[in-house]
């Protein structure tokens, strides 16, 4: 039982039920779009990859000790997440926010490894105008990143909402939605840590 | 209402969206990239700076080959509700229709090299992208078919949208084998560019989507409207359409095959190509002349409504649910929702004798709440993109901020997005249709 239907007196009506679980097949509906987009990313990435033009490979510049850290506070990102669910269907709300709060910190912390990482390497001379491969490389790696951001404002204001309103029915699909993103960009992650950096670097 | 007993229509919407879905993102992806490529000197389609021009027209084609059967998949649909209806029999080869939707919704994503086999990929690549353009003409086949096959022995009445239909069949079948021809890289290298291609798909997507479009206006035109359209200048409309379109395509066949590519200035006298181009040019005026009757038609319709008012909501003898309610419906379309037995519920109802199942208790209808923000979105997301290729940037960044407030006021509204039309309230609009009916 959700902590909604505690919260309405132990009833959730078969509406409701009807209700979460349209939102949650669009929002599927709506990740399967963003892998098809991200697939294209990849595949660009895969066709520009020795596209160096000159420039650095991919061994050359990756910083694996950081893209380690990177790849574990994420995943760790996901486990908080993961719990802050857990005690949102226990409708334990100091819990949620405290575990929201712990997820929206390791999202920070990943964006502050990754966007200094991207800073130093245009300070370089490695921009995304300097060949092909590093054009890909940009984009795919920051559009992650861009996700990653837009995830972290959707987490700012649920969590705003549910300091406001309580765990409400409306306010556990939210987080579950927003769960469902936050473990896709994990996802995501992983292919990108195996296939751009661990690929780059093994020169594979 | 299971699926194997939805309407075709119904199935070629569900296949066309899926399609939709898994074709659009790369579209999303080829224009972003080529936005970076002109805004922050990205090399992703640039021929210096180790980028690949080829693969922008890859991208490009991953995705407009699939649109093409997303245009024409929803017209598949209407041409099988139409066919049926006024053949007054039930469309042949149901499953078959469903299996050949699905089969080129997948087979959609396996063609699109066939757009530009003078790439240079190679005899591989090309024969095995020749092989399944010819591959998925053969689920379209068994349509064409299956249409006939419906047709076969059927009490056919040629109303308006038939016309469309038949016209339909033909045009589509010849642009379909002009389509196979192609299919295959050899000849591909001699007509890649050049009007036979361009007739091709002309024919492909005129005949295809745009009569299947018309067909379907006219088909459920009184159902949304509440009256029928003129079915005289509709008809005279059509052999506009289908004369002119004939007198301006066979002579690009021709002419690309003499060698005529698209987009030409200027052509030597010598080739002999002048007359026709001009029988082709001649043809576009019938066709205009189709399109000015067509545009008169609706003006004639909305005067005469009064004499073509569709009074008990079936003004085809159809088939399927849509016709068991008023013309136009009630907001929530149906009080209860159907239980259904069969294909071709009203039919099989109406050849029963059946009277129509009076509801008398009525249940509270739950309705989707109106929302503005799909329009603020949209609105929004075209000052983005217009502002981005105009380099206007800091309206750009006004709009994505908009973008993100009416995310966040999304996020942050009520919860309640949907609102009830009390039981009492349907039994009075129900009672007040049944007077209307009677």
């Amino acid at each position: 039982m959700s902590a909604a239907e505690l919260a309405a007196g132990g009833h959730a009506d078969a509406r409701d039920i009807e209700v979460d679980a349209k939102a949650i097949f669009g929002f599927w509906v709506y990740l399967m779009t963003d892998c098809v987009l991200f697939a294209g990313l990849f595949a660009t990435y895969a066709v520009l990859r020795d596209n160096t033009f000159g420039g650095p490979a991919g061994y050359q510049i990756f910083n694996m000790p950081e893209v380690l850290v990177e790849t574990l506070v994420l995943l760790m990102s996901s486990f908080t997440y993961g719990l802050g669910v857990l005690a949102a269907r226990g409708n334990r709300e100091a819990q949620v926010l405290g575990w929201f709060a712990a997820t929206f910190v390791l999202g920070l912390v990943f964006l502050s490894i990754e966007v200094p990482d991207f800073h130093s390497l245009v300070t370089q001379g490695n921009s995304w105008t300097r060949s092909g491969f590093l054009s890909a490389y940009f984009t795919l790696v920051g559009t992650h990143g861009l996700h990653i951001t837009i995830g972290l404002l959707w987490m700012a204001v649920l969590v705003v909402r549910v300091r406001r309103t309580g765990l409400t029915r409306g306010n556990v699909r939210r987080l579950t939605l927003l769960s469902l993103f936050w473990h896709f960009l994990d996802l995501v992650w992983i292919f990108i840590f195996t296939i751009v950096y661990l690929m780059g670097a093994a020169r594979v | 209402m299971t699926l194997m007993k939805m309407p075709m229509f119904a199935w070629s919407v569900l296949c066309s969206m899926f399609l939709a879905m898994f074709a659009f993102p790369i579209l999303t992806v080829t224009l972003a990239l080529l936005f970076l490529d002109r805004a922050i000197g990205t090399h992703f389609f640039t021929a210096a700076g180790g980028g690949n021009v080829m693969m922008y027209v890859n991208l490009i084609w991953a995705w407009g080959h699939p649109e093409v059967y997303i245009l024409v998949l929803p017209a598949f649909g209407i041409y099988s509700e139409v066919v049926a209806t006024f053949s007054r029999k039930p469309l042949f080869g149901y499953a078959s229709m469903v299996a050949a939707l699905v089969a080129i919704t997948i087979l959609a994503f396996s063609v699109w090299v066939h757009h530009f086999f003078t790439m240079g990929a190679g005899a591989d690549v090309n024969g095995f992208f020749g092989i399944m353009t010819m591959i998925i003409a053969v689920p379209t086949g068994v349509k064409i078919f299956n249409w006939l096959a419906t047709m076969f022995r059927g009490r056919i009445e040629l109303a308006a949208p038939m016309y469309w239909f038949m016209g339909f069949v033909g045009l589509f079948t010849i642009g379909g084998v002009a389509g196979v021809m192609l299919a295959m890289p050899a000849i591909d290298f001699q007509l890649h560019n050049g009007l036979f291609l361009v007739a091709h798909f002309h024919t492909m997507l005129v005949s295809g989507v745009l009569f299947g479009d018309f067909a379907g206006l006219i088909y459920w035109f009184p159902k949304v409207c509440g009256f029928r359209l003129n079915e005289r200048l509709l008809k005279y409309s059509f052999w506009c359409w289908f004369i002119g379109f004939i007198v301006v395509l066979v002579p690009l066949y021709i002419l690309g095959f003499m060698g005529a590519t698209r987009r030409l200035d200027h052509y030597a006298a010598s080739t002999g190509w002048q007359p026709l181009f001009i029988v082709s040019g001649l043809g576009s005026l019938i066709i205009a002349a189709g399109l000015g009757l067509l545009i008169l038609q609706i003006g004639v319709s909305i005067r005469q409504r009064a004499a073509t008012r569709d009074v008990d909501g079936d003004p085809w003898n159809g088939r399927t649910l849509e016709w068991t309610t008023t013309s136009p419906p009630p907001v929530y379309n149906f009080a209860t929702i159907p239980v259904v037995h069969g294909r071709d519920p009203f039919w099989a109802a109406k050849q029963q004798g059946a009277a129509p199942s009076e509801t008398r208790v009525f249940s509270d209808v739950h309705m989707p709440k109106n929302t503005p923000v799909g329009m603020f979105v949209g609105g929004l997301a075209f000052v983005v993109g217009f502002t981005l290729i105009w380099h206007i940037y800091w309206l750009t960044i006004l709009a994505v901020l908009g973008l993100l407030i009416t995310a966040a006021i999304r996020t942050t509204s009520t919860d309640d997005s949907e609102y009830t039309i009390p039981a009492a309230e349907v039994a009075r609009l129900e009672s007040a249709r049944q007077v209307e009916f009677a």
